[in-house]
């Protein structure tokens, strides 16, 4: 596995744009085709938000995003907080099937994350929440 | 993000431009909240130039509805495309509104 780039910056919806703008060049630079690149920037913009929101009770640490290319030329997105151990993937699935007054958005964003990448990992290691993606080229 | 309003008849029609995600997200929800309080009761959603939608933007989009609801008012959508047609399917919210390919079409339905 080859890194491509990483960035850290404080856990905030201002960087939002800089870790994405990061990621999107190093698939660009990779070949990876826009819908791809799309699928990326909406999976992390969910991943980064929920450790905005909840992975700091004080609201004071870090994110950090790198991206690799596998040996099987995959686009890998690691997305990394120090926060409260948190496993995004032990989220229930949200029920699409009620109606407007009854729909619940909690979720959708994992659910998002999970249709959009072809696989998703967590791991909790040395006190990190680490999360993941991996994306095919097509 | 740009929000662009226009009225015919009774209907606001709404178009939105370039991404609908957590940073723009909740001023779409503002606008649409303070058209709604103005009494506006019958929306058409242009999104064909939104190029961009993340679970932010259906969380606006699910509580203008329901702000709607409570009113009897009606949101309808017109020119969905690439991957917000993607998203909306993901998130099943074809089964909660209603997308129609025209503008003229959606206005049709009102």
């Amino acid at each position: 596995m080859h890194v491509l780039s990483t960035i850290k910056l404080p856990a905030k919806l201002d960087n939002l744009y800089k870790f994405m703008d990061v990621v999107s060049r190093c698939a660009k630079e990779q070949g990876f085709p826009q819908n791809r690149i799309n699928d990326i920037e909406l999976a992390m913009e969910e991943a980064l938000v929920n450790i905005f929101n909840y992975a700091y009770k004080d609201n004071t640490g870090a994110a950090e995003v790198t991206c690799s290319i596998d040996n099987d030329k995959r686009f890998i997105v690691d997305i990394i907080d120090s926060g409260i151990p948190f496993n995004v993937l032990s989220h229930k699935d949200p029920d699409l099937t009620s109606d407007i007054s009854e729909r619940e958005i909690g979720g959708l964003g994992v659910f998002l994350m999970k249709k959009l990448t072809d696989d998703i990992q967590y791991r909790r290691e040395n006190g990190k929440n680490i999360l993941r993606f991996v994306i095919n080229r097509t | 993000m740009e929000i662009t309003k226009r009225k015919e008849k009774d209907i606001m029609i709404i178009s939105v431009k370039g991404r609908m995600d957590a940073v723009t997200a909740p001023s779409f929800e503002e606008d649409m909240t303070d058209l709604i309080s103005k009494g506006e009761k019958a929306f058409i959603i242009n999104f064909s130039k939104l190029e961009y939608i993340s679970s932010a933007g259906l969380r606006s989009i699910l509580a203008t509805a329901k702000q709607l609801k409570e009113k009897q008012g009606k949101v309808l959508f017109a020119e969905l495309v690439g991957p917000v047609q993607e998203v909306f399917k993901i998130a099943g919210f074809y089964s909660i509104f209603q997308a129609y390919d025209t503008e003229e079409a959606a206005i049709n339905q009102l």
